[in-house]
């Protein structure tokens, strides 16, 4: 039964989770391209409590020049969480926890990002968390993808990210940070909904093969409502007044 | 959004456009036989193929098209220039004091120095090197004088119109010379104070209101205004 908190009643007896939403139901997202004037491309986004900002810089030159790749261009994530991002202060140094995420972010977002056009050069992302609050990866993968459109960089189909989990025994749908705590699982899933095609799935906790399954049927219905907001970011700031649609 | 059916319509990367066996051209991918766009922009289906013109993005240099750049460094027998491209544009000695010639940094660096500004040509590019630029042809060389502002590169075919009708519009209203590089860099000479800046004012507008349709008309109003 995982390490659930007596004091913290993760779902009631009319299926409504501890932060008032229905088990099927993501928290608020709103998300705006090009907040950033002198990075590349960028974006903000509110992901329930989380509030991250990503910035891309570039394609731009390789240092140190050994990194580069005559054939392809690198993509170098770094997720950083402020000091001020969590209840207690954390150091700014990047952490283990820190490094793991900007590894998976890079691999999920290198799926989607045509780099092989921009041979010898680097692509860099750069993700702050300004307050956190559970599913931090998904949010900052989900903003990252963004900030990528935003900068002109070609790419096959936007990554968005929703976890699903498990918490009082019960398939939910994006994780908070209640939930991450004292719940049963946690699984944060990237996806191409165009392509169809999952390039990020990780999972935190014990889940039945039956559990897996609805766990990752739950988590892509949250993707594509993701994907929606995503792509309604973008089209404000290109497409909205007196645009010909 | 306008139908699927209709020529042109906005998308996004991964916005499916057609599946009719078309011959692709630039941002655009196939999946199965799906056409997909990679960037944000508008679709242009025409008869035998498929395009996506960017509304974003860096310049990428190609072959023969005229640039702007700003001398960064001289190194060996060449000059390296910012072309607001992800690589620097490479001048070589030769190209400037002739072939078999191997000029010292000295005499090099009377001839173009740091931080002068070019316009330049493509002369060559490739995945493997630098793009090479070359300053030898008639109109080419260094840029003594005049304003040089920035915009996306993206939006210059904006800025030129059709057959030249947008820079003939603020040229001929403002009695300003305006050379356009096709990376987005832009010199704008004028003798007259208020000219200059309704022209630099009518080029930034051009940059912030690209995808507005009667976009003409409105720098037209704008540069016939008193004001700036």
């Amino acid at each position: 039964m995982g390490g659930r908190e007596a004091n913290v009643v993760l779902l009631d007896e009319n299926g409504i989770r501890s932060d008032g939403r229905k088990v099927n139901e993501t928290r608020k997202i709103t998300i705006k391209a090009g907040v950033l004037k002198n990075a590349s491309g960028s974006a903000y986004i509110e992901f329930g409590g989380n509030k991250i900002l990503a910035g891309v810089f570039g394609p731009r030159d390789v240092h140190p020049k050994h990194m580069s790749n005559p054939d392809t261009g690198i993509l170098r994530v770094r997720y950083h969480m402020e000091p001020f991002s969590v209840g207690e202060r954390k150091k700014p140094a990047p952490s283990r926890r820190e490094i793991e995420i900007s590894k998976v972010i890079t691999e999920a977002l290198r799926p989607a990002v045509m780099l092989e056009k921009f041979p010898r050069t680097a692509l860099d992302v750069y993700l702050e968390v300004l307050q956190a609050d559970g599913g931090t990866r998904c949010a900052a993968l989900d903003a990252a993808s963004v900030a990528i459109a935003d900068a002109g960089i070609p790419m096959r189909d936007l990554v968005c990210a929703c976890a699903a989990g498990k918490a009082a025994d019960t398939i939910i749908l994006d994780v908070n940070n209640e939930e991450d705590q004292a719940g049963q699982a946690d699984m944060p899933i990237g996806y191409m909904p165009s392509l169809g095609k999952i390039t990020l799935l990780q999972l935190d906790g014990v889940l039945t093969v039956d559990e897996y399954k609805k766990c990752i049927e739950l988590g892509l219905e949250g993707c594509k409502q993701v994907y929606e907001i995503q792509k309604n970011a973008l089209r404000e700031k290109y497409f909205s007044d007196g645009g010909n649609n | 959004m306008k139908k699927l059916d209709s020529k042109k319509r906005h998308v996004l990367p991964g916005d499916f456009i057609t599946t009719s066996p078309l011959r692709l051209q630039d941002n655009v991918v196939l999946d199965g036989k799906r056409i997909i766009s990679t960037t944000i922009g508008l679709s242009d289906v025409s008869t035998d193929n498929v395009r996506v013109i960017s509304l974003t993005g860096i310049y990428m240099p190609k072959i023969d098209d005229l640039v702007i750049g700003r001398i960064e460094s001289i190194f060996g027998s060449s000059w390296f220039a910012d072309i607001n491209s992800c690589y620097q544009g490479m001048l070589l000695g030769q190209d400037v004091f002739g072939r078999g010639s191997y000029p010292t940094t000295g005499e090099m660096k009377n001839r173009l120095d740091k931080g002068d500004i070019i316009f330049a040509k493509i002369a060559n590019f490739d995945r493997q090197r630098e793009p090479l630029i070359s300053i030898a042809d008639k109109n080419l060389g260094k840029i003594d004088s005049g304003e040089l502002i920035k915009i996306s590169p993206s939006k210059i075919p904006r800025l030129i119109g059709k057959q030249g009708s947008m820079i003939q519009t603020i040229e001929g209203s403002t009695n300003a010379s305006i050379t356009v590089g096709q990376n987005g860099l832009i010199v704008v000479s004028c003798d007259e104070t208020n000219g200059l800046l309704k022209a630099l004012t009518a080029i930034r507008m051009i940059d912030e209101q690209a995808h507005i349709i009667n976009l003409t008309d409105r720098v037209k109003k704008m540069l016939e205004s008193d004001g700036v």
